[in-house]
Order: C-alpha cells, then sequence, then structure tokens
C-alpha cells in the first residue's frame, strides 16, 4: 500500500525546519528526555550529543515516531508530526545496528523505501545512491556479506534514497574501528554537503560532533546543556558539564577581587589572575575560572620571565606525570594548593628538564580565561576513564 | 628432534583429525543398529512371498508394489490430503500464537511455551480419546452446531473425515508451534522498526520482513506435522470411519492383523519414498537452502 508524502522540497528553506517544542519523555517514574526545546534549520548538520543515557537516543526515536512523547510536540516546517505514524513521516533513520534486512540484498534493502512508497523503475536511483556511498557493484551481495564500514554505508543508503526532510543517524558510526571511523566521519559530512538533507546525529563522542555537526545541542540528564557552533561550544562553555565534556577543561575556584577597566581581577588560592569582565558568565563573585590544557603554556621554574609575561595569568606547580602522545605531551601539573592542572604541550621543542619532580610555571593568555557559575560537582561531564587517570596519577 | 618425538607429534596430529570421526561413532552406530538395519530388513520383507505359518522366502516379488499400489493408492492420496489440511490448519493456528508468545507475551513467555508442550504430559491415545467426547454426537459442540443449523439434525462430528483432521491437527500442534516461535524469536525488533521508518505500515512490515525472516520455522513446522500427520493411524482408529481409511490403517491391519508382512513392508516402503519426494520437492520450491 503505497503511501503518498509529500517529499518535494519547498521554495522556501525555513519551512523544513525541524521544530521541537517542550517534549518530555517519560518512562515509567524515569524521565529520559526533560521538557526541551530546539530548532534545526534546514538543511544542517545538527548534533545532540551527551553521555549515554542523556536522553539524546531517545529524543531522536521521538522525532522518527518510533516513541511516542509524554508531552510536547514535533514539527516538520508548519506540520504538527507529534503522533504521525514512522511510516508516514519524511524522515528516515541510519540505525545504531544498522538494521538492514539480512534476507534481502544490498539493492533491494536500498530499494525499499521506494518500494513502499509505490515507486515504480527504482533501478536508476539506487544506482546512483550507490555510486554515492561508493559501493557501486555491491547491489546483488547480502549484507552479511559486507565488512561493518560497508553496511554503514548501505544503511546510509537505504535511509537517504527517500530523500526525507530529515536524516536522523542514530550513532551510525559506534560500530566502527577508530580509523574507519574517521574516514566515514569525513564521508558522511561530504554526503551532506553534496545531498543538502538536514542531518540529525545522535553521538556521544565530542569528537565527532564538533568535526561533522554545524551546530551541537550538549545534552544532559534528559535536558539540552548548551546549544551553538563548536567553537563557540568549545570557547564559551556555559555550564561544568560543557567545559568538561566537551574537550578537558581546568577549573579553578576563583573570587572576584576587584576590577580594572575591561578586566575582571580574581583571587585563586593566593593567586592574582585576571580575565575579560565579559567572560564572567555569573553574577556572583565567586566563580569557576577554565583554562583548556592546550592555552597553557609551560616553562621550567628557573627560567626568567618571557618577554610579555608580565600580562599572562601564572601559576607554579611541580609536575606529577606526563605522557607523551606524539603531537603533544601531556602533564599533570600539581599546584601550591593542591589541584591537578592539565597541560598539552605541542613538541616543538623538547625541553628535557620538564619531567615529574620539576618546578614549574604555568601562564597563559587571560583572554583564554572563562568564567562559570560555581554551582555543582567539579567533575560533571568528565568521562570515566579521565576521572581514572587523574586519581591514578593523583595517587602516585 | 629425535626420530622418536617426530613420531608422536605425529600419531597425536592423526589423533586430533580422528577426533569429530570417533564423536560420530556413538550416533552412526545408532543409526546402522535401528535405522539402517531394519530398513533393509523392510525392504527385504517386501520382496518376500510365503505366509506367516510356513515362513517367508525372499523370492524378489516385485509384483507385491504393482499389487498394493493398486488396491491403496486410494488410501495414498487421502493420507496426503488429510495431513495436508491438518499442517495447513496447524499453521493458521501456531502461526498468530508463535507470534503473540515471541513478540507480545512479556513475563507470561515462559509460561505460554510451557502450555504449548503441557499436552505432551499426556498420552497421545488419551489425548485423542478426549477427542471423541468434545466431537461426539451428545457433546456441545455438535449440539451447539445443530442448533445454528450448520449441522443438519443427523449430521455428526464424531466419525468424520473432519473429526480426523482435527485430532491430527490437535496432536502435532506443538511440532508447529515451536519451530514457529524459534524462528519468529530470532528476529531483530530493530528491523521492524526500520521498516515502519522506511514507509511500510504494520501489515507490509509483517509481509516484507517478519514473514520472509519466519520462513525457516515455516518450513521446520509444516515438515514436522506434514510428515508424522501422514503415516498416523491412531487418529483414524478413534476419530475416523472404516471407509476412510488413512495408509498407515491399512499398514497396521496388514502387519498386525492379517500378518501379510510382504504386503505391509511394500506399503511402508512406498509411503516412505512418496513422503521423500514430497519434501523434495516443497524444500526446493520454498527455496530453504538460501533462507537457512
Amino acid at each position: 500500500m503505497p503511501e503518498s508524502i509529500d517529499l518535494a522540497a519547498g521554495s522556501d528553506p525555513a519551512s523544513h525546519d525541524l521544530r521541537i517544542v517542550d517534549l518530555t519523555k517519560r518512562f515509567g517514574p524515569a524521565t529520559a528526555v526533560d521538557d526541551i526545546s530546539l530548532t534545526v534549520p534546514a538543511g544542517s548538520f545538527f548534533a545532540l550529543l551527551g553521555p549515554s543515557g542523556c536522553g539524546k537516543t531517545t529524543t531522536l526515536r521521538m522525532v522518527a515516531g518510533l516513541e511516542d512523547p509524554t508531552a510536547g510536540a514535533i514539527y516538520l516546517g508548519d506540520e504538527d508530526v507529534t503522533y504521525r505514524k514512522p511510516y508516514k513521516r519524511p524522515v528516515n533513520t541510519v540505525f545504531q545496528n544498522y538494521a538492514l534486512f539480512p534476507h534481502l540484498d544490498v539493492f533491494d534493502n536500498v530499494a525499499f523505501g521506494l518500494r513502499r512508497r509505490g515507486i515504480r523503475g527504482v533501478d536508476k536511483q539506487v544506482t546512483e545512491m550507490l555510486e554515492l556511498v561508493e559501493l557501486a557493484g555491491y547491489g546483488g551481495r547480502k549484507p552479511a556479506q559486507l565488512s561493518g564500514g560497508q553496511q554503514q554505508r548501505v544503511a546510509l543508503a537505504r535511509a537517504l534514497i527517500n530523500r526525507p526532510q530529515v536524516l536522523l543517524l542514530d550513532e551510525p558510526l559506534g560500530a566502527l574501528d577508530l580509523k574507519l571511523r574517521r574516514q566515514m566521519q569525513l564521508e558522511l559530512k561530504r554526503i551532506q554537503t553534496e545531498v543538502g538533507i538536514t542531518f540529525v546525529h545522535v553521538t556521544h563522542d565530542q569528537e565527532e560532533a564538533m568535526t561533522m555537526a554545524d551546530t551541537i545541542a550538549v545534552m544532559n540528564g534528559g535536558k539540552v546543556e548548551q546549544l551553538g557552533a563548536p567553537e563557540d561550544l568549545y570557547e564559551n562553555p556555559c555550564t561544568v558539564f560543557v567545559a568538561n565534556f566537551l574537550g578537558q577543561s581546568n577549573l579553578l575556584t576563583a573570587s572576584v577581587t576587584g576590577q580594572s577597566g575591561d578586566d575582571l581581577l580574581l583571587d585563586v588560592a593566593g593567586n592574582r589572575l585576571t580575565m575579560p569582565a565579559q567572560r564572567r558568565g555569573t553574577g556572583s563573585d565567586r566563580l569557576y575560572v577554565g583554562i583548556r590544557p592546550e592555552k597553557i603554556r609551560l616553562r621550567h621554574g628557573d627560567d626568567a620571565v618571557e618577554a610579555g609575561g608580565a600580562e599572562r595569568n601564572e601559576v607554579s606547580g611541580v609536575i606529577t606525570d606526563s605522557s607523551f602522545t606524539g603531537v603533544s605531551t601531556q602533564y599533570l601539573v600539581r599546584t601550591a594548593w593542591g589541584q591537578e592542572l592539565m597541560v598539552y604541550a605541542p613538541n616543538l621543542e623538547h625541553d628535557g628538564r620538564l619531567r615529574p619532580g620539576a618546578s614549574v610555571v604555568l601562564s597563559w593568555n587571560p583572554a583564554h580565561t572563562f568564567g562559570l557559575e560555581a554551582t555543582g560537582d567539579l567533575n560533571a561531564g568528565l568521562q570515566e576513564d579521565v576521572l581514572e587517570v587523574a586519581s591514578a596519577a593523583a595517587g602516585s | 628432534m629425535t626420530a622418536g618425538t617426530a613420531d608422536l607429534a605425529g600419531r597425536n596430529r592423526r589423533r586430533r583429525r580422528n577426533t569429530p570421526y570417533l564423536l560420530l561413532l556413538p550416533g552412526l552406530g545408532f543409526l546402522a543398529l535401528f535405522f539402517v538395519l531394519p530398513m533393509l530388513f523392510l525392504a527385504s520383507n517386501s520382496l518376500q512371498t510365503g505366509n506367516i505359518y510356513d515362513g517367508y522366502a525372499l523370492t524378489w516379488h516385485w509384483h507385491t508394489y504393482v499389487q498394493v499400489f493398486s488396491d491403496y493408492h486410494q488410501q495414498f492420496i487421502r493420507s496426503f490430503e488429510y495431513a495436508g489440511m491438518a499442517t495447513v490448519a496447524a499453521l493458521a493456528i501456531a502461526y498468530p500464537l508463535a507470534y503473540v508468545i515471541a513478540f507480545k507475551s512479556g513475563r507470561f513467555k515462559n509460561l505460554l511455551l510451557v502450555l504449548v508442550v503441557a499436552p505432551f504430559f499426556v498420552s497421545f491415545l488419551v489425548r485423542t480419546l478426549a477427542w471423541q467426547s468434545i466431537l461426539a454426537d451428545d457433546g456441545y459442540i455438535a449440539d451447539g452446531l445443530r442448533t445454528l443449523h450448520i449441522l443438519s439434525s443427523g449430521g455428526r462430528l464424531i466419525n468424520t473425515p473432519f473429526a480426523v483432521v482435527c485430532g491430527l491437527t490437535y496432536n502435532f500442534l506443538p511440532f508447529m508451534t515451536l519451530p514457529l516461535y524459534a524462528s519468529l524469536e530470532k528476529i531483530d525488533v530493530r528491523l521492524i522498526s526500520a521498516a515502519a521508518d522506511l514507509y511500510a505500515g504494520p501489515a507490509t512490515a509483517f509481509r516484507k520482513v517478519t514473514f520472509p525472516l519466519s520462513l525457516p520455522g515455516v518450513v521446520a513446522g509444516t515438515l514436522l506435522t506434514f510428515i508424522p500427520a501422514a503415516g498416523d493411524f491412531v487418529n483414524v482408529e478413534f476419530l475416523g470411519d472404516p471407509l476412510h481409511q488413512m495408509i498407515g490403517n491399512v499398514i497396521e491391519k496388514r502387519f498386525l492383523v492379517q500378518t501379510d508382512y510382504p504386503a505391509a513392508s511394500a506399503l511402508s516402503v512406498l509411503l516412505m519414498a512418496a513422503i521423500i519426494v514430497l519434501v523434495i520437492i516443497y524444500t526446493r520450491r520454498a527455496g530453504t537452502e538460501e533462507i537457512v
């Protein structure tokens, strides 16, 4: 029974925005998605980023129609599709485990959606789509005869061929190994640019989200913590969770001691630091100040202050651990007040004295400092393995 | 390495290579003793002449086959008809049942599965006898059908082909249900979500995804029902009438009542050959090689 679905792209792209309004989903007593509102502009590559259990997949399933919301609404353009059956929505999904039909060959898998809509003569479209995902000539194979990366491409082709208004991708690269994942990230981005369809991508991998998405919504505990372009989120995180989940941050507890011009004067355990007043992020006099590990410069304690050093924020400490990662060396430095700070130093010139036990001075440009409201856990959003490394290093 | 250890290593390798065959031995021995040997006896019996008092002698009397086929081809055809009807009926009942158990039963799944096999705790004969009272002339069902004028006032259910097919369907239902359940239960429900996402409504999703993926269960279930049903004689004995016998009844009478071993053996060999041919045609048509 063919469904007639209007998939023709309108002249006004704004009419195809995906809007999620006050969406809530409860499973019994548990709230998976807690009153979120989002607008995904038509044609954009949007990422829902968060740890497992943050509600991102549930949100995606509600957009696909595979889950009914407890409250709220979903609009595609001006149309309310909140309770519309999945097979009547101009939305397609690339499932996490691909969910390819094992009894059908690649060609029939890809043609499935077109045929269900009563479209005849699908050969040309399927062939073109297989070419787009670089699987030309694989039409006669069964999914079980393909590698993970190839299956992933078939899943993508099977969804894309329907020219949905929104393509949903549920952790599509989760099952691939690292190298293939990097390759497919670029591939997906290329395909999205080529077809111009709105992609909503669910992932827990912050690097993946930043590589591909135009806009990222960081989710935590069923809510959207922050939404913005990757650079913006990275440079100006608004919450401790975002600062820790998206990249890594050193967060220091500071109190405001005054203001000089556009600079805020801070005290961190007796150290005088400054930061731009506009990046304060909170009205309170007690706040967290954050600095990204790669923005910190490390010099040996015996070295003289470098030129222009007077304007830089400086903190001294002792290296407790260092690990060489190729591109950079990661140091853990214990400050006088006992906090471990992380520093990523690019491997330009190697200073042999920078070994565990060495006294060092950390310095950074005050403009790179960001302020956060001093509420909640300093470790919110830290991945478990990072915490383990930190505590292991602290223990040694 | 000395010659001795090389020898030992070689022997170990040989032993390891032979292990699978050693493991096969008990099964092969059992089959040889209880299947191949009786089959040879049966085949040789079918070519003998003589009688129970004077003894039988192998005379290669092929004419027995011609004789029994011309005498009993009707019963052969009837057996396959009854077995076919029972298989279709069992499939119609078992498929929805297995579907519900596999996808919709939640925490009652195990209980329902136990209920499916529960009839096996009662003897085959007792279960078939129970159907005698279910379909009896003064039973509720016959009465009810007469009241509704579906059954004429003198009409009966017991001792009719209908009763025999009912009995066959009932007796072999678990053999249909269990393989169906096994293949339905294996289906990844995410595939059904994917079908819905790709514009397939519930009916289309079933036709295009669920049913094709359950075909191995359909094939296994129909074979497990059809084959024993075609050779059955108990259901006709208790629920049927003497004019509509199945081939199983003929064989039983020939063996046990008339002690005409050659004819009974020839009928058995013919029945087996016919079933093998039907099964081969069926599995070819169903294309199981590709599905399984």
